[in-house]
């Protein structure tokens, strides 16, 4: 395969944008479970409770400032490699940016230092808001990240101006309520306290395990199944409503989980396990269950769903609708002024399908006199390989039915005061809590990955072809970027496993418990806070 | 009658270079003194405890300091998409090499703490002096590629071709600015550590704020003699233009001249309290180094970074992006900007929260403050860097 700029830029942004995804779903979710946790310690006075903040808030602190670092990248790299897209909608889409700059991430990155420093110079209380503060911010942050993010899904509140050869907003609340946006926001902070929950739930089941740091190990366990359970059930509920919505507006983006090639009468029925070959455009076999697909993607018995090739076929006609609109637009931007009416009437008619006229562009020049083969193959580039997005897709929700299993199974143990009996009887449950600590990220990446190669060929849902969005750069300059990212990033990720694993194997504080079942192992290890001491 | 055009489109675009400048300022005041601190780092503390001090006074607000930055960048983005599409994919090697360099900061001052290793914390050190060091010289690299006019040019769809090259970038001009930058920065962050640190640490720092405010003294000073002489030539509009049109950066014309940059001053003498207040603060600075005041010095390292990115912005307005190669598609206050309603909206924001923010980091420093020193280090040792 010969590189080009188009696909070496997209694999950066994959790479960049999971990277840093393998840190923030952890801050979103620990945040929220240092500020519950310090809340208790404010209303108790108890200061077990203060040591879990501090441990915990440790982990915090070496996987915060990754989600940090790799963040920089992402602000910035949309007008590196993505000029056009950048030129395009930046009208739009720089808003959410800038509002997340000042509404939420000063808030977290300022007070990230006070929770960190701030231990003896403020009141209880004021630590406590100062907390609080970190876990508001990185949740607001996510908030208007899914907003910008949720607009390149379902692009509303805006219209393009020839005049200024962007989109433009028309409507400010309309790009900020929107559906999409708001089902991947919840979807999505709930992936964070999943994952935060399954971290804390092995890392204390690890604990229990060893006979080490009972107390916080079981608190830590309580508070995480808990929230965990609740986090499990609206990710599971919240990823059904992105599915409805995608339903709405991103036929294609289902069609390809689903590996459904032609359109079935309703309801449609689910695949659970199927191969499909791209070049005959037909599954080898499936196992299908009959009605499911129909009632969750659609919410009724009688709406059909279209099949992969009758969605191709309709974009075939909005592509020669497209090419239309492409013709008057060129002939507006040469000529503003003098333009004649009926070519302005012409291109308001038409569009709404400009995008896709720039399907057109890899395969001719000029839209209009595109052959009825180019038509075609511009409309089955909008088909995103099959496979992959239905293997990621169960992945993902296998891992989300799993979560709701182990929270709610631990739920009851930590709820009815049982917690003993895991140590002593049920260690095999102890064991599953600490392999499962990476599952939620493979969840996590998989959803990316579903949402985002989903939605390819699009930059802009329908409106602008990742491959238009592009920078005019070289194949060696993106090369050379691509692997400074990937060496940069994985050698830091190294080290932040290290450290975790280190800082994991210290563990917290003890102190003198009441309440402590027996006395803790003898640990050779340092305790956290004599490190940096030496 | 609708909201946004209670503010003509022309006045929000002004107001939005003025945004622009702030958030500039905000940056360098904010994040430039962790950025000096930070190049100084292996040079002003020698033993690993006198670098923990250094480290520890920039410690619990370095990463609030930051997001002026990515603010920078988001609001550039919403109020002048064209400059950020242009500026970050022309200048993309420079900006892989800045990006790379600040990832190295959040990580060095977090990470350098957790082993006793002398090696490790040591190459921790280098992290944080070339995070700081890097991003200030190309910053600076930068701003005179803007000066002297960036190589790009836009077709009929707005589609950018940039014909520079990273190695380009490096003429003696922009190398000059981006020196002065460097040293800029220095001197702001040695006034930092004279507030915030004793002993040898502050002495040390006075004598690297001193050099360092000479050499600013020297570099802005030749730098304008540059620019006035019409060796660094300017750009001038020669078409009419509507401050009230829509964002199309190539429905005017623009030419090169030798001295373009000074027209400003000739039609708005006021504007000399620019660069004045530019070598004000760096005077300043320099002469109250040598005393025993603190507090005082940095209000004019402020005022010196205040002068000099002011001087850089009024000298060329109304051009944010000259182009070197197609001077008509130069980017400018009138024809780069978001549309009316979103610059509108972009400002009712900004008014809302920049106040908030202000207000919560003045609190921050102020529960903060105080000397660091071996002391104080061996005290938090739990919690300190």
């Amino acid at each position: 395969m010969e590189l080009n700029v188009v696909d070496l830029s997209r694999l950066q942004f994959a790479m960049t944008a999971l990277y840093h995804f393998l840190f923030v779903p952890l801050t979103i979710g620990l945040s929220i479970l240092l500020a519950t946790m310090e809340t208790v310690y404010v209303m108790t006075g108890r200061e077990v409770w203060k040591r879990m903040v501090k441990f915990w808030g440790t982990l915090f602190g070496i996987n915060f400032v990754l989600g940090v670092a790799t963040g920089l990248t992402m602000e910035f790299q949309f007008g590196m490699n993505w000029a056009y897209f950048s030129q395009y909608v930046g009208d739009v889409f720089g808003a959410p940016l800038a509002i997340e700059g000042l509404m939420a991430f000063f808030l977290e990155a300022t007070f990230v230092g006070l929770f960190f420093f701030g231990w003896d110079r403020l009141s209880r209380r004021q630590h406590l808001a100062a907390t609080w503060a970190v876990a508001i911010g990185t949740n607001l942050s996510a908030l208007w990240i899914l907003i910008a993010n949720g607009w390149m899904q379902h692009p509303i509140g805006a219209a393009f101006n020839p005049e200024t050869m962007r989109m433009e907003v028309n409507s400010f609340y309309d790009v900020l309520f929107n559906p999409v946006a708001q089902a991947k926001f919840v979807h999505t902070v709930s992936a964070g306290y999943v994952t935060a929950s399954m971290f804390v739930l092995g890392i204390s089941a690890w604990y229990m395990l060893k006979g080490r740091h009972i107390p916080i190990a079981k608190r830590s366990m309580a508070i995480a199944s808990a929230f965990g359970f609740a986090s499990a059930l609206s990710v599971v509920v919240l990823g059904d409503e992105s599915g409805y919505e995608a339903n709405l507006n991103q036929k294609m983006k289902l069609a390809t989980i689903e590996a459904m090639w032609d359109t079935e009468p309703a309801p449609a029925s689910f695949n659970v396990v199927a191969w499909a070959d791209m070049e005959k455009r037909e599954n080898v076999f499936a196992i299908e269950v009959p009605y499911v697909m129909g009632l969750i993607a659609t919410r009724s018995l009688d709406t059909v769903i279209p099949g992969i090739k009758d969605l191709v076929s309709r974009t075939e006609d909005r592509i020669r609708q497209g090419a239309i609109a492409w013709d008057a637009l060129q002939k507006i931007r040469k000529d503003p002024a003098n333009v004649s009416a009926d070519v302005r009437e012409t291109f308001l008619q038409n569009e709404n399908s400009l995008g896709y006229a720039y399907l057109l562009l890899p395969f001719t020049d000029n839209p209009m006199e595109a052959t009825t083969e180019q038509v075609d193959a511009a409309a089955w580039s909008t088909v995103p390989e099959v496979m992959p997005m239905f293997y990621a897709f169960r992945i993902m929700v296998a891992c989300g039915f799993f979560f709701i299993l182990i929270t709610a199974i631990f739920f009851y143990y930590s709820s009815s005061g049982k917690l003993d009996i895991l140590s002593e009887k049920r260690r095999w449950l102890l064991h599953v809590a600490v392999w499962s600590i990476p599952l939620p990220w493979i969840a996590c990446e998989m959803g990316w990955f579903v949402a985002e190669y989903g939605r390819q060929p699009w930059i802009i849902e329908s409106m602008l072809p990742t491959s238009v969005g592009v920078s005019n750069l070289s194949v060696t300059e993106v090369l050379m970027t691509l692997a400074g990212f990937v060496a940069l990033y994985s050698t830091l990720l190294v080290i932040e496993i290290m450290l975790m694993f280190k800082y994991i194997k210290i563990g917290p504080e003890d102190g003198v418990n009441p309440d402590a079942a027996r006395p803790a192992f003898r640990q050779p290890a340092p305790t956290a806070a004599s490190v940096p001491a030496e | 009658m609708i909201l946004y055009e209670m503010i003509d489109y022309s006045v929000l675009k002004m107001i939005w270079w003025l945004l622009l400048g702030v958030l500039l300022i905000a940056f360098a005041v904010m994040d430039g003194f962790d950025m000096g601190v930070g190049a100084m780092l292996p040079f002003v503390a020698e033993t690993d405890i006198e670098r923990r001090v250094v480290i520890n006074t920039i410690g619990p607000t370095w990463e609030g300091n930051q997001v002026w930055f990515i603010l920078g960048g988001g609001a550039i983005f919403a109020a002048w998409p064209p400059l950020y599409a242009i500026s970050f994919s022309g200048f993309y090697l420079a900006m892989f090499v800045v990006l790379a360099a600040m990832i190295l900061r959040p990580v060095s001052f977090k990470y350098r703490s957790k082993r006793p290793d002398p090696s490790w914390r040591n190459s921790w050190d280098w992290a944080l002096f070339t995070g700081s060091f890097v991003p200030a010289l190309v910053f600076g690299v930068a701003v005179g590629n803007v000066l002297l006019g960036v190589p790009f040019s836009l077709d009929n769809d707005l589609r950018m071709t940039y014909e520079g090259s990273f190695f380009g970038l490096f003429s003696p001009f922009s190398l000059l600015c981006g020196v002065l930058s460097v040293a800029m920065l220095v001197t702001h962050g040695s006034v930092w550590l004279v507030m915030r640190t004793n002993g040898d640490i502050a002495k040390r720092a006075r004598r690297f704020g001193t050099v360092a405010a000479g050499l600013s003294i020297a570099l802005f000073a030749l730098g304008g003699y540059l620019i006035a002489s019409g060796y660094v030539e300017g750009f001038r509009i020669t078409s009419e233009i509507d401050p009230n049109m829509a964002a199309n950066p190539l429905a005017k014309q623009a030419i090169t001249e030798g001295g373009a940059w000074m027209a400003n001053y000739t039609v708005h003498p006021i504007l000399w309290l620019a660069p004045g207040l530019g070598f004000l603060g760096l005077f300043g600075t320099l002469v109250l180094l040598q005393t025993r005041l603190e507090m005082p010095i940095f209000l004019f390292s402020k005022l010196a970074v205040f002068g000099i990115i002011s001087t850089v912005g009024v000298s060329m307005f109304p051009f944010i992006l000259p182009s070197s190669i197609q001077p008509g598609a130069s980017l400018t206050v009138w024809d780069a900007s978001s549309s009316h309603r979103t610059l509108f909206n972009m400002l009712v924001v900004t008014l809302i929260f920049l106040p908030i923010i202000l207000v919560y980091t003045a609190w921050v420093y102020k529960v903060l403050w105080g000397k660091v020193d071996e002391e104080t280090i061996e005290r938090d040792n739990h919690t300190a860097y």
